[in-house]
């Protein structure tokens, strides 16, 4: 299936010479939830904007649904709604004003009774009359979301969606988030919350220092966070694995002086059984043993780490 | 060409006027019509007579496009302005819409904003001098092209403005200086002849020489060469936009 976002060695080096997009590729599936995940400054906000045309890519190019989103912007910006990082908003103008405005500025003809019903959605309907200037922090986040969803768009971006934003909040923007996959939309959100992205999404990329290090399934992330490791430390080292342990996933370290085992703590049978009395049986003596979980924690920081 | 998004903008910026009603229609009548009251019924009646027609009469067109220029500038500059010192241009430029539209919706709005104010900047003269308009079609055409010329202008100011003090140095210490010295209170021909040729590279004065043509049936310069400037001053604009939409000069980084 054609990706409904679909970026190509994309480079973004601003005026002042940084190069916040380094040979980016990504492909995004149509109906999922994706999550990019990052550090700060890692630079999600500019993947996202160069996506929409607010900045202007260096090299490279991008597709959204097919359409080049610089030579045929009108068709690519037209399926995308976008919710900034940065709350911004006309400090007097009505609730109502405000997302009917961003309806006819992506072309399309004013529907009442949709805007009645995503302000309703977000629960902002007893405040459309209000202005701007009047609203809470999460009311205006409210708001910013309502705007990017007026012109029904089949794609949207959430830029950091949950910084600074309460419980109550949060658990309305998820639903939300979900129903409009359930009605096939495409959904993108930044993050540089793990929890978030494991919550959310059906996908994973990992962005650090302008590059994207890391694509993957939830699901398989979870696997590898499913995970376990436990260590030996022999008593004396060896040269090899014996041949008999060979099916076992056993790995030599340190010099021969550790013996590591990975096993999948979610399964019934561990074999940690098995692999002891294997050990005795070869004369293979340890002295002290420990455990490690992965966690998505701790493969993003290694990513990271390693990346810098 | 997505009309809605014409209609969505131009009809955003006439609301911010109506919200503004006070300060952006009523304040610069107000200052016009003391003007009026100053030099056309107070000052004017000891003065002679300049082509013929009254100092009050001979004043007007040059007072309408001293509002009309500062108030187009003013109104296109902040109205670019904002959404970028807020943020809320994100909005446009996200939008499937390319710079023809934004220019419409933006320079649209505040050249409307400027003819209305100019007619009733007129009206309102109406009470304290008798005037008459020898060409109405021209004095329209004159009106509503400066309205969209400066706007224009005053759009690019609120691009290349990256502060407040950028927004207000070229109307105050350019535009304004140009329309004073552009023969909105006297004649050319009443400058001594080197000044009579040096003021021809203010391009002020062939809005206001064709504009009182229009009320008084003479002109400083001929009615053809200010449409011609005129013209000329518009076309540098959209130049000038279109190269900024283009390269993203100041919109997108
Ligand atoms: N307009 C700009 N000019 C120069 N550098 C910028 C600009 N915008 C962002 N950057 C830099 O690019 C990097 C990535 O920024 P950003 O995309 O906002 O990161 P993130 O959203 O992941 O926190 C940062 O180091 C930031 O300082
Ligand atoms: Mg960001």
């Amino acid at each position: 299936m054609e990706p409904i976002i679909s970026i190509k060695n994309l480079n973004k080096v601003y005026a002042s010479g940084f190069e916040a997009l380094k040979g980016v590729n990504l492909d995004i599936h149509k109906g999922e939830i994706f999550a990019l995940l990052g550090p700060n400054g890692a630079g999600k906000t500019t993947l996202i904007s160069a996506i929409c045309g607010i900045v202007n890519p260096s090299s490279g190019e991008i597709f959204a649904d097919g359409h080049n989103v610089v030579t045929e912007f009108r068709a690519a910006r037209a399926k995308i709604g976008l919710v900034p990082q940065e709350l911004t908003t006309e400090a007097f103008e009505t609730v109502r004003s405000a997302v009917t405005f961003s309806r006819g500025l992506f072309g399309k003809p004013s529907n009442p009774a949709y805007i009645e019903k995503i302000l309703k959605q977000l629960s902002l309907w007893e405040k459309r009359n209000a202005k701007m200037i009047e609203l809470s922090g999460g009311m205006k986040r409210r708001v910013m979301i309502a705007k990017a969803l007026s012109h029904e768009p089949q794609i949207l971006f959430l830029d950091e969606p949950t910084a600074g934003v309460d419980v109550e909040l949060r658990r309305d923007m998820w639903d939300m988030v979900r129903g409009l996959r359930d009605r096939g939309a495409t959904i993108i959100l930044t993050t540089h919350y793990i929890e978030e992205a494991e919550e959310m999404a059906d996908r994973i990329g990992v962005i650090n220092n302008g590059e994207i290090i890391l694509v993957e399934e939830k699901s398989e992330l979870m696997r590898k966070l499913g995970k376990r490791q436990l260590t030996l430390h022999l008593q004396s080292p060896i040269d090899s694995i014996p041949k008999e342990l060979d099916s076992l996933p056993l790995e030599l370290a340190s010099d021969g002086h550790e013996l590591i085992y990975t096993f999948d703590s979610q399964k019934e049978q561990t074999g940690i059984a098995d692999l002891l009395r294997q050990l005795s049986k070869h004369d293979i003596d340890f002295k002290d043993l420990n455990s490690t979980q992965n966690s998505l924690e701790d493969i993003f920081v290694n990513l990271v780490r390693s990346d810098a | 060409m997505n009309f809605y998004a014409i209609r969505a903008i131009y009809l955003f910026e006439m609301a911010r006027t109506a919200r503004t009603l006070m300060q952006s229609i009523a304040s610069p009548v107000l200052s016009t019509s003391l003007y009026f009251v100053v030099f056309g019924a107070a000052i004017g009646s000891r003065m002679g007579d300049i082509d013929g027609v009254s100092y009050g009469a001979f004043i007007i067109p040059g007072l309408v496009m001293l509002a009309l220029l500062n108030e187009s500038i003013s109104n296109a500059s902040f109205g670019i302005f904002f959404p970028k010192f807020s943020g809320t241009i994100y909005e446009v430029l996200s939008a499937p819409i390319s710079f023809v539209e934004v220019v419409i919706g933006y320079v649209g709005a505040a050249a409307s904003k400027s003819i209305v104010l100019g007619c009733l900047i007129l009206a309102t003269a109406n009470i304290f001098v008798d005037y008459q308009i020898a060409h109405p079609f021209w004095m329209i055409a004159f009106l509503v092209l400066t309205a969209i010329t400066f706007s224009l202008f005053g759009f690019i100011i609120g691009i290349w403005a990256d502060n407040f003090q950028k927004l207000q140095v070229i109307p105050l210490m350019v535009v304004t200086p140009l329309t004073f010295l552009g023969g909105s209170f006297y004649s050319i021909s009443m400058l001594p002849p080197i000044w009579q040729k040096i003021t021809l590279f203010n391009p002020v004065v062939y809005l206001i020489s064709g504009f009182r043509w229009s009320f008084v049936g003479t002109a400083d310069v001929h009615i053809g060469i200010s449409v011609g400037m005129t013209f000329l001053f518009m076309v540098l604009c959209l130049t000038f936009i279109w190269w900024i939409f283009r390269t993203g000069y100041r919109l997108r980084p």
